[in-house]
């Protein structure tokens, strides 16, 4: 049995930089490669265009990022978890297998499935956020139980290279590897609260290594254009080190670890994941050298008896419109316009917002700073019909000729809303099926 | 003093919850930080977006003090109107205070 494994984390977001998994898997060292690009709304995204075309419903970048790194990772000897799969690992399963075919590559791929429950919830239930029946926030598009180890564990045994998931908890990615490599107890929730720590730190890929930190005369961090993405060194002990690859930009520190250690965390005395509930008030982190942190302690306690289920519904549609104004009396002139659109569009909307970006877009009037040479107008305003919503930013740009002097660099924008809701099941009624298929 | 001096901070969302983490640059201001940024004036500084409870949290083992601010996101990311949904840039409304 092995006493350290390195897990390198490629990719924090569905849209992030496609590059630096690149990096890890030819510099790193490293045993796995986690790619973790599902967000609350982004399965509810793809389950959208899996009705529209049953051959869709995965990651858009799926095929981007496996072209990229298919031979590298089997040259190297990496094994890959992602859940690119979305709302259609088996589908995605194809693609890679596709992919390998054309590239002449024997691969095995395992996808895991069984998170969607959209037959299995009660629209009469109440939801965990409103209070309120599921059915009352909208129509419903998608319903995913965030899944565990249990499927990734099943797919490692089986000697996948590539195992693709649907909807499972971020830290489970990272979780499941340590304990096939270590063949730690599964009901050992001292060493699942430990890994678990270590899986959220490693989630957001460049947010530990010193993306999203940077604060010039403040924060300096070096060569952030080749921004490294993190390795995690996990002993069987649960200790570990978050590192990254000599040569790559960012920085691995104190600082970028306490914030990435705190992020999102709603309770640090018990985070609920599918496998464990663990305590991040024990966690110790040290310089361990540089670009290296240790991250020892931490624990937990046993897993819940039920799932969350992250449920999206049809939320309707948001309008935007913005348009600039500069120079003298700028701020007077940016408001004359945003009373104007307003006195225009109140009848048809229930509730528009007007802000003012340089001015009190994101921070409101809380704190006040002087007014600024120039100034953006953004209206939004929510419809349910596309064509209601459009209409806000075709009063912004009728202001060309309709509205105050001096406006300029007009853009109008719809976007469809997806609300999330949640509720959960018990996990008996969600069983994860694995489907390994090779070439 | 505004805490931008000697803090920094990173905000997360879940739903309509708004985390915000204050993290001093030196850890020994961390009791200082405790003795001068209660939950209260947290709510207080944040008025204007935050229309729910602060609960704050103390982590002594990284000297960092987590703040959880609830009804804070205009529903939340996927259905709100304002321009950072996510709230992401309140980390820096938070280092605003002054102590």
């Amino acid at each position: 049995m092995k006493e350290t494994i390195r897990i390198g984390c490629g990719a924090g977001f569905s849209g992030d930089r496609i590059e630096p998994a690149l990096v890890l898997v030819e510099k790193g060292s490293i045993d796995f490669l986690v790619l973790e690009c599902l967000a609350e709304r982004t399965i509810a995204l793809a389950q959208k265009r899996k009705l529209q075309d049953p051959a869709t419903g995965y990651d858009p970048l799926l095929e981007r990022r496996i072209e990229l790194l298919i031979e590298p990772l089997k040259k190297n000897k990496v094994r890959l978890i992602t859940n690119m799969g979305a709302a259609n690992p088996l589908m995605a399963m194809e693609k890679i297998l596709a992919i390998a075919k054309r590239k002449n590559i024997s691969i095995k791929v395992a996808a895991v499935t069984g998170d969607d429950v959209l037959d299995r919830i009660n629209q009469d239930d109440n939801s965990l956020e409103t209070g309120e029946a599921i059915r009352k926030a909208g129509i419903v598009v998608s319903a995913n139980a965030y899944l565990g180890i249990e499927g990734i564990l099943e797919a490692l045994s089986s000697d996948a290279d590539v195992i693709i998931t649907g909807r499972v908890a971020d830290p489970s990615l990272f979780l499941a590897p340590m304990i096939d490599s270590f063949q730690w107890p599964t009901d050992n929730y001292d060493l699942l609260g430990k890994a678990t720590v270590l899986g959220h730190l490693m989630e957001c890929a460049g947010q530990v290594t010193g993306g999203y930190y940077a604060d010039p005369g403040k924060k300096e961090v070096r060569n952030m254009a080749n921004l490294g993405h993190p390795i995690l060194e996990v002993s069987s002990d649960g200790s570990g080190i978050i590192t990254k690859v000599d040569g790559t930009g960012g920085e691995v520190t104190l600082g970028t670890a306490k914030e990435q250690l705190l992020y999102e965390v709603v309770n640090p005395f018990e985070y609920y994941t599918p496998d464990v509930i663990a305590d991040f008030t024990t966690v110790f982190l040290t310089k361990a050298g540089d670009n290296k942190v240790l991250v020892t302690g931490g624990g937990g306690k046993e897993k819940p008896g039920t799932l969350k289920v992250s449920i999206g519904y049809q939320a309707g549609y948001l309008g935007e419109g913005e348009i600039t104004y500069a120079g003298s009396n700028a701020v007077e002139r940016a408001k004359l316009a945003g009373e104007i659109v307003y006195e225009r569009l109140r009848d048809r909307f229930e509730e528009l917002r007007v802000d003012l970006i340089g001015l009190n877009s994101v921070h409101g009037s809380a704190f006040h700073h002087t007014d600024p040479y120039e100034v953006r107008l953004r209206i939004a305003g929510k419809a349910a019909d596309y064509s209601l919503a459009a209409q806000v930013g075709e009063e912004i740009e009728a202001l060309y000729t309709n509205g105050p002097g001096g406006g300029g660099g007009a853009r109008k924008y719809v976007h469809e809303m997806i609300g999330i809701v949640s509720t959960l099941i018990d996990r008996k009624r969600v069983k994860p099926l694995v489907t390994v298929k090779s070439i | 003093m505004k805490l931008y001096e000697i803090a920094h901070s990173r905000a997360g969302d879940k739903g309509n919850t708004l985390t915000l983490s204050l993290i001093p640059y030196n850890e020994e201001a961390y009791q200082r930080l405790c003795e001068k940024v209660s939950a209260e004036k947290v709510k207080k500084h944040l008025s204007e977006f935050v229309k729910g409870d602060v609960i704050r949290y103390e982590l002594p083992n990284i000297s960092s003090l987590l703040f959880v601010c609830e009804q804070a996101l205009s529903t939340g990311v996927t259905t709100s109107w304002v321009m950072d949904a996510h709230g992401k840039t309140l980390s820096y409304a938070l280092l605003e205070l002054e102590i």
